[in-house]
């Protein structure tokens, strides 16, 4: 029987630390893709929440902290964290080890993903429990708030070199202008 | 230039994707006869002002939408998700 040794995402890639921002890889097993069928989501989010604790978040919510439920586009959401329990008139669909998912962290994080991503991610409009589907450079992909200097940022796991190079490159050319304003 | 997207609120424009007008909700059946076809598939109004076209939001929610828009003045005045768009 073939031994096969098991690799995280951004294995060799991450951690690393460039001028006040770290990146690092976040190991988030086991992973599920839930999408309730039409006319479902209420008793989904019932279900769900009498299973594991957390319902069926809102459109751009993530809620919990282990386990956790994180929207992720119409009419889906991941659920993190814990096993999937048995949902009835709902897609289940196991993204365990699909997702390549890195924690920025530092006081240029905003300005950093802004090199990025479109959209607002000042903390009056993007607050801690807040998750966004958008652009993160040409990709598409997921940026979730942790606390005040902390975000999650994740894509689809055949693109986390780079996603790691973009958030390298942008985070390089935060510092190098921090360097230059001294 | 940004779009009210239903579930996600105004984002970039960079987020969507162009389809062309909310026209293409009209499916015409299958035994309109091929005048009713050609004119759904290929003849569009060409408006200088209001107009409604259908855009996806391929880089946030996945929703189709219907936005309706000006083509004279460029503001954007509306979208609403396109299966609950009267068409």
């Amino acid at each position: 029987m073939v031994k096969l040794i098991a690799r995280t995402a951004c294995a060799g890639l991450l951690p690393k630390t460039i001028g006040t921002i770290t990146l690092a890889e976040i190991a988030a097993a086991p992973v599920t893709l839930i999408a309730p069928h039409r006319g479902q989501k209420k008793a989904t989010s019932d279900a769900l929440k009498a299973a594991v604790g957390v319902g069926f978040p809102a459109p751009n919510r993530c809620v919990g902290i282990a386990p956790r439920a994180m929207w992720c586009g119409k009419d889906q959401a991941l659920l993190i964290g814990v096993g999937c329990p048995e949902l009835r008139g709902t897609a289940c669909i196991d993204h365990s080890d699909a997702w390549a998912i890195v924690q920025i962290e530092g006081a240029d994080a905003v300005a950093v993903l802004s090199r990025l991503t479109p959209i607002d991610l000042r903390a009056t409009e993007f607050k801690a429990g807040h998750t966004a589907r958008t652009l993160i450079g040409h990709m598409t992909g997921g940026i979730t708030r942790l606390g005040s200097q902390s975000f999650e940022v994740m894509v689809m796991r055949s693109m986390a070199g780079t996603l790691v190079h973009d958030l390298t490159q942008a985070a390089e050319n935060i510092a190098a202008r921090a360097v230059n304003a001294r | 230039m940004r779009l009210p997207c239903p579930i996600c609120g105004d984002r970039d424009r960079r987020e969507f994707y162009y389809q062309g007008h909310a026209t293409m909700l009209n499916r015409p059946s299958a035994d309109a006869g091929t005048a009713t076809w050609d004119d759904y598939l290929h003849n569009r109004e060409n408006p200088a002002g209001e107009t409604r076209d259908l855009w996806h939001h391929e880089a946030g929610c996945g929703a189709w939408i219907v936005v309706t828009r000006n083509t004279v003045t460029h503001e954007v005045s509306g979208a609403v998700l396109a299966e609950k768009a009267k068409t």
